[in-house]
């Protein structure tokens, strides 16, 4: 394995593009994230070959092509697995997994929670667009109740996910969200997500503009924006609406609500703590989004905390198991009782 | 009193009792005794899927068979010569295969009014005469166990657990085994609860004492240790010599292991005996469903393991999307399928080998994956590292097809030296690996080996070579993304040709035929080689002449296949199937193979296979 000290010459966001033609439909929230990730990668101090990105099947998955770094664009839904067996195999490297949201939590549902409660070391991004993107526009797990698409002409009778929630229910220690179009942030949270140790989840709101075009619209038009995104800062009060006109305080139902913040005091402002050990505020924020329009959608960190990772586990178990010196094959073989035939 | 011993050259004992009667445990105990001896041997487990079924019934009965000799044996043997019943469940089960003549060693304290009509005897079979022409031996085996107990600060409920061992003891005196290595396994077992391994000690030494003392029993039997080839031998069942083959393959091929897999009969032991050898460098991870657990080990090949995932027939028909993964990457992984009776959840206990297809087929797509089958429980270990030969020689999934009979039944093994284990040892691809028309190197992920047809290996943390691999179809050569036809028709047939060419790699198929005029050929593979080759040895015992050939590699055959399939006038192809190796063969060579197919969970009978093949060549 090669060593981490490195002195070759740092290499630039140009470096970590492919020849390889981008084929997503021109407008796609897609191209932005790829930008935002290549622009980002050198940042992260760690040498290309040293990276892998590894997919599942959909319009983001082809992602891995498109970033000059190792790469394996899997089969639907199973990333998150190959990604465990990876980063459990090779702590050194830096493991990086996209999916969507069909991916990632219908058809890899399964997968994507045991990742999460295990904290095994990787960095999952999940492209959210709330629709099937490459089978040409049917629900996904993330649409809108009553959602009209091919598959659904009379509207979708399920209710959908809310991601986050899902993650935090599944002892997630790193829970983000940001959006596509939004670079700043999105630098943001993925280098905070980078740092963590164990899985790390970060939701990126993404626009497909072919089949379910102006989802986030709500959240990136100016007129409309302060009222529905919820910017969460660690340490701070968290206020949205223009000039923090509005914040977020403790509910009286044992969650958390919205109010006019002239209207309370100041103390019972929420204070954001993505580092508090229970998981609970966490949860209520991500409650705060009406997932039928979109308003009030809190984005930023919503949890990071300590825990120790699968894979440190794992190596611990390894290192304690070999610390007789190394085993002789023969004896192993051999066990308790043998006989000798002359 | 001075008890008679008479010799024999072969004995095969049946403990029955019920599931929680402990006969698993006491059958390996006397399976080790019998190794220490120096008999050769072969084991049939047999247990309900319950792990308690309700007491008493049929459907809770447990057996273990037992077959020693004094000279090399094939099978765990035919019709029991001694059934140990445990209660009026066990003798019912089991009476059947008991020969006229044969000994039934019955513990009459459970043969109670209630017990009886549980299983639906109307009186006694201890009383009615339907025992006569068997030479029946009443111990009351609970009450006697109780008795040699009372002294100790034990329940009775206690007390009675242990009557396993003194059944135990009782048969290690009727066949001379010493009971020195049960005493040492109990020691350890109980080290924590002294009050328990005394009381087991007590009764089997009861047990021993038993024998002789009374009347009941007044003869003795003998049967010498037999003669095997020179070496150094330990007792062990498939499903450990598979494991430990595992760990071999990876000290040979200079490969950490990485297991992934989910718990499953009767595979699980393997991912017990893995989890517990990380001082080899084996990492294990019991994934949360099958998919993960080949995705893990996909994923950890890809890093440079040897990955490997274990499972049953249902395992791999949820693995079967990644298994295709796994041949379009061109990246080593071994996926051990130990079978069992199907389909759908079918006999989770039983032996079956009906996943032929399954392997061979069972893939969207054009998906070639090479097969190889054990032949025995110790030919576990070889197979093991066979497979993980082609799996990183060639870059390619490799199926292990092993069953419930081999993984549970166990054999002497005569214990390979370091010096007849292969050197595997696998190098990475880390620089360029093709010439350009204009002359520079450079790194081509789908370049192939000139002689294996296989792709380079190079894993992540490798300077200079990043790429990009994927299930969607890939460039010859280049790996881009391709959708071009052609390119598609090349890579298919490059695919296939890789694996068609590992024959080339492979040991003819042998022929055992000493008179060398037979015109009828057993073609047999996986766990049957042991009944045919004890029914081709009864058949030709008779002046039969026959000729056997057991295939190791299902995919592709050995390159001779053909050429001796051809030469005789009638294949029989024996199976624990409708039929499945018998379609390859027909189909691939236009012999028209004759098929002798049982799907009982159990395996076949060689006296029942003795008459197939005496038919056939009559017919020939
Ligand atoms: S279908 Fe939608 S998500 Fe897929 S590439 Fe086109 S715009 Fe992007």
């Amino acid at each position: 394995m090669p060593e981490s000290a490195d002195t070759r010459p740092r290499v630039t966001a140009k470096q970590f593009k492919t020849s390889q033609e981008v084929r997503w439909c021109p407008g796609c929230g897609d191209y932005s994230i790829l930008a935002t990730v290549q622009a980002f990668l050198p940042e992260l101090g760690v040498p290309r070959e040293n990276i892998v990105f590894v997919s599942g099947i959909g319009c983001s998955s082809r992602f891995p092509y498109y970033v000059n770094t190792y790469g394996m664009h899997s089969i639907h839904g199973r990333a998150a697995t190959i990604a465990t067996g990876l980063a459990t195999s090779r702590p050194d490297l830096s493991v990086w997994v996209v999916m969507g949201d069909g991916d990632a939590l219908s058809i890899g549902g399964n997968h994507l929670i045991h990742a999460l409660r295990r904290n095994v070391n990787i960095k999952i991004l999940l492209f959210n667009n709330r629709i099937y993107g490459l089978t040409k526009g049917q629900y996904s797990p993330t649409s809108e109740l009553g959602k009209i698409t091919k598959s659904t002409p009379m509207g979708s009778l399920d209710y959908p996910f809310n991601a986050l929630s899902v993650a935090l229910g599944a002892e997630a220690t790193f829970v983000a969200r940001s959006i596509d179009s939004d670079r700043k942030h999105l630098t943001e949270v993925l280098r905070a997500a980078s740092r963590h140790r164990g899985t790390a989840l970060v939701e990126i709101y993404q626009n497909c503009n072919i089949f379910n075009d102006g989802a986030f619209d709500l959240l990136k038009n100016p007129e409309t924006r302060d009222d529905s995104v919820i910017p969460l800062h660690q340490g701070e009060p968290v206020l949205f609406g223009k000039d923090g006109s509005r914040c977020v305080v403790r509910g009286t139902k044992g969650g958390l609500g919205v109010a006019d913040t002239a209207s309370v005091n100041p103390e019972d402002i929420l204070v954001h703590d993505a580092h508090a050990e229970d998981s609970s505020w966490a949860f209520g924020l991500t409650r705060l989004a009406d997932l039928q329009t979109m308003r009030k959608s809190p984005i930023g960190i919503f949890r990071d905390v300590e825990r120790p990772s699968y894979d440190e586990l794992m190596a611990e178990q390894m290192e304690q198991a070999q610390s007789g010196g190394p085993p002789e094959l023969q004896q192993l073989l051999q066990g308790a009782d043998t006989w000798t035939v002359e | 009193m001075t008890k008679k011993t008479v010799q024999r050259d072969r004995v095969i004992i049946r403990f029955a009792g019920d599931s929680g009667d402990g006969m698993q445990l006491t059958g390996d105990q006397f399976t080790a005794q019998t190794a220490d001896f120096g008999n050769d041997l072969s084991t049939l487990p047999d247990f309900p899927a319950e792990i308690r079924a309700p007491a008493g019934t049929i459907l809770g009965v447990s057996a273990f068979q037992l077959h020693f000799a004094d000279h090399d044996i094939m099978t765990p043997g035919d019709h029991p010569d001694v059934l140990i019943a445990m209660n009026p469940a066990a003798l019912k089960a089991n009476l059947a295969d008991v020969p006229r003549g044969g000994d039934l060693i019955i513990n009459t304290d459970e043969f109670t009014k209630r017990n009886l009509a549980k299983v639906g005897y109307e009186a006694s079979p201890l009383e009615d005469g339907s025992l006569d022409s068997y030479n029946v031996h009443p111990v009351a085996l609970t009450s006697q166990t109780v008795a040699s107990l009372r002294d100790y600060d034990i329940t009775k409920k206690q007390a009675e657990r242990a009557k396993n061992m003194f059944a135990l003891g009782l048969l290690s005196w009727l066949y001379g085994r010493s009971i020195d290595g049960t005493i040492r396994f109990l020691e350890q077992k109980f080290a924590h609860r002294p009050e328990v391994l005394a009381a087991n000690l007590t009764a089997l030494k009861a047990g021993w004492n038993y024998g002789e003392t009374t009347e009941d029993f007044s003869v003795r039997y003998e049967v010498k240790p037999a003669r095997l080839a020179p070496g150094t031998y330990r007792n062990i069942n498939g499903n450990l010599a598979l494991a430990y083959g595992i760990v071999a393959a990876g000290q040979l091929t200079k490969l950490p292991v990485y297991l992934g897999s989910y718990p499953i009969t009767p595979a699980s032991d393997l991912l017990h005996e893995l989890s517990r050898r990380k001082d080899f460098g084996v990492r294990t991870f019991q994934a949360e469903d099958e998919i993960a657990a080949i995705g893990a080990a996909i994923g950890a090949s890809y890093g440079g393991s040897l990955g490997v995932t274990t499972t049953s027939g249902p395992g791999v028909a949820l693995k079967s999307e990644a298994i295709g993964l796994a041949v379009a990457l061109e990246l080593p992984l071994i996926i051990v399928d130990v079978q069992r009776g199907g389909p759908s959840t079918g006999l989770p206990t039983k032996t079956e080998q009906a996943d032929l297809l399954q392997a061979m087929f069972g893939r969207n797509g054009e998906a070639p994956v090479p097969i190889v089958a054990p032949r025995s429980p110790s030919d576990c270990f070889d197979i093991a590292v066979e497979a993980a030969r082609i799996a990183t020689v060639y870059r390619t999934p490799v199926f292990v097809l092993s069953d419930g009979y081999l993984g549970n039944g166990s054999e002497p093994w005569r214990i390979p030296g370091p010096e007849e284990l292969p050197d595997l040892t696998v190098s990475f691809c880390t620089g360029p690996n093709w010439e350009s028309p204009d002359g520079t190197r450079e790194f081509m992920p789908f370049a192939r080996d000139p002689q294996t047809l296989a792709r380079p290996w190079t894993v992540p943390g490798t300077p200079g070579l990043e790429h990009r691999i994927g299930g969607i179809e890939k460039a010859d050569i280049t790996g881009h993304i391709s959708y071009d036809p052609d390119n598609h028709d090349r890579m298919v047939r490059l695919r296939q040709a890789k694996i068609d060419g590992i024959a080339e790699s492979l040991d003819p198929l042998m022929v055992d035929d000493p008179s060398g005029e037979a015109e009828v050929l057993v073609l047999g593979w996986g766990s049957t080689y042991g009944p045919i080759g004890a029914a081709v040895r009864r058949a030709r015992r008779d002046g039969i002449r026959v000729a056997q050939a057991h295939l190791r590699h299902l995919n592709p055959f050995p390159t001779n296949t053909g050429q001796v399939v051809k030469s005789y006038r009638r294949v029989l192809i024996p199976e624990m199937n409708l039929g499945q190796l018998a379609l390859l063969i027909r189909s691939r060579f236009l012999v028209d193979a004759i098929g002798y197919n049982q799907v009982r969970g159990m395996p076949f009978k060689a006296a029942e296979l003795e008459q197939v093949i005496k038919d056939v060549v009559a017919n020939a």
